[in-house]
């Protein structure tokens, strides 16, 4: 059994599902950010059987989790301070999503003019409904 | 500085307003033959497009201003690789107001976001054509004296149609206005715009066949099934020629129905109902022109002459 010790303060993504940990990485930016990040593949999980986890060492208000609700809201986002869970974070769809997904559109104007930012703004929140902000082209969470 | 680049950037009382100064410039074009003079329009049109770019071109001259641009592609920077900012950037210093046509979607959204001139959309792919829909909203307003207590047939391509798709959002804006949407099965109007319908509590019906309901109709809005849009040739021929237009079913329609297209046409109206006075999509294509000139115009925001 591997042993990963405690984080003082960050995140504990806790049920990423097996073998996605690497993307949400990326997705997260978390190369970009020079804090001690631990990723541990294929968990024993009771839930899920294997899954991925996420420990994070950072000031907890550096980071903006909430495209973790886009990705996979199953995800537990646990806050730590003082080396313990102080709580749960809930995940809302944000309204905005900056350079995370590519429109998929091959008429956008994204897919010729490399340098352009891909942002897809949130449309319906209920229908969980995201536009790309250039084409206007809906995608659904799940599809993006 | 404002832009143009969604047919629902202008509210209904901006538009009013719009269509008043279009209308006073049908009615008084030698008010305004010099009010743009020393401007300089920009027409860059990066896939072909005759009619629109003639329009704007039309337009700016009837305002005495002069126009540059290119009208394809090819024939631009962008063939060696510039992107649209950088070329915003370069036509914003050559001149005063730009019309851009791209068969990219987004495209002119992001040349208003780097431009220092008003830039208006004139077509991006198969997303936005804002000048088409504030053509029909004017030759509406002006023939029928009214936007809004009407029947409107829109028959034909209502899947990939973008100028009927624009034209029905800019209508829900009015009031009591009754949706019917004729054509087949496969060119159905998208999900979407009934959705959007049933949500606001807007009037729709939809049906296959035109002579059921010519004789309920105000308007009837044609429009042309276009090939580019198919992937397989089989289904445009069967599709292509499923409307007709005809003298004897306009004999089916009311006497003060009005017939628009957004042109241009092919098979979809008979030439032989050209000649009948309810055919206005020539007039159309003159408010056009008219509704161009009010937009530069507002754009540059030019003091208007008195008299």
């Amino acid at each position: 059994m591997l042993n990963v010790g405690k984080i003082e303060e960050g995140f504990v993504l806790d049920h990423i599902k097996a073998g996605e940990s690497l993307a949400i990485y990326h997705h997260l930016q978390l190369d970009k950010l020079d804090c001690t990040v631990a990723i541990i593949k294929n968990a024993r999980s009771n839930k899920m059987g294997k899954k991925d986890i996420l420990k994070v060492e950072c000031d907890i208000n550096l980071l903006d989790l909430d495209v973790l609700a886009v990705i996979d809201h199953n995800i537990t986002v646990n806050v730590i301070k003082d080396g313990e869970i102080v709580s749960k974070k809930e995940l809302f769809l944000p309204k905005e999503i900056r350079n995370v997904f590519k429109c998929k559109n091959p008429r956008c104007i994204t897919s010729i003019e490399q340098e352009l930012p891909h942002v897809f703004v949130l449309a319906d929140e209920k229908k969980e409904i995201y536009r790309c902000l250039y084409c206007e082209e809906k995608f659904n969470k799940k599809n993006l | 500085m404002r832009h143009l680049l969604n047919p629902l950037d202008f509210s209904t009382t901006e538009l009013d307003k719009l269509f008043d100064l279009a209308n006073d410039m049908e009615r008084n074009p030698a008010k305004y033959a010099e009010i743009c003079k020393g401007k300089k329009l920009a027409t860059c049109f990066y896939e072909p497009s005759t009619r629109t770019r003639l329009s704007f071109e039309a337009a700016m001259l009837n305002l005495g201003g002069s126009v540059l641009g290119f009208s394809d592609a090819g024939s631009s920077s962008a063939s060696k690789g510039e992107s649209v900012s950088d070329t915003i950037r370069v036509i914003s210093s050559y001149a005063d107001i730009c019309a851009m046509r791209h068969p990219k979607e987004g495209a002119p959204m992001v040349a208003a976001s780097k431009s220092g001139i008003p830039v208006i959309n004139a077509g991006d792919g198969g997303h936005q054509h804002p000048t088409q829909t504030l053509t029909d909203l004017l030759t509406i307003r002006s023939l029928k004296g009214r936007l809004g207590n009407f029947t409107i047939g829109l028959c034909g391509d209502l899947k990939f149609g973008r100028t009927v798709h624009s034209l029905i959002h800019a209508l829900t804006r009015y009031e009591n206005i009754t949706f019917i949407f004729i054509s087949p099965e496969e060119l159905r109007v998208p999900d979407y715009i009934t959705e959007m319908l049933q949500e606001k509590n807007i009037a729709y019906k939809e049906v296959i066949r035109l002579e059921d309901v010519l004789p309920t109709l105000d308007l009837l809005y044609m429009t042309r099934v276009q090939r580019e849009r198919f992937f397989n040739e089989e289904d445009y021929i069967r599709l292509k020629d499923f409307y007709i237009l005809t003298k004897e079913k306009m004999e089916l329609a009311p006497k003060d129905m009005l017939v628009l297209h957004p042109l241009p046409r092919v098979n979809e109206i008979s030439v032989e109902v050209d000649d009948d006075e309810r055919a206005v999509y020539f007039k159309q294509a003159k408010y056009g022109v008219y509704v161009r000139m009010a937009l530069i115009v507002t754009l540059l925001e030019l003091e208007l002459p008195l008299n």
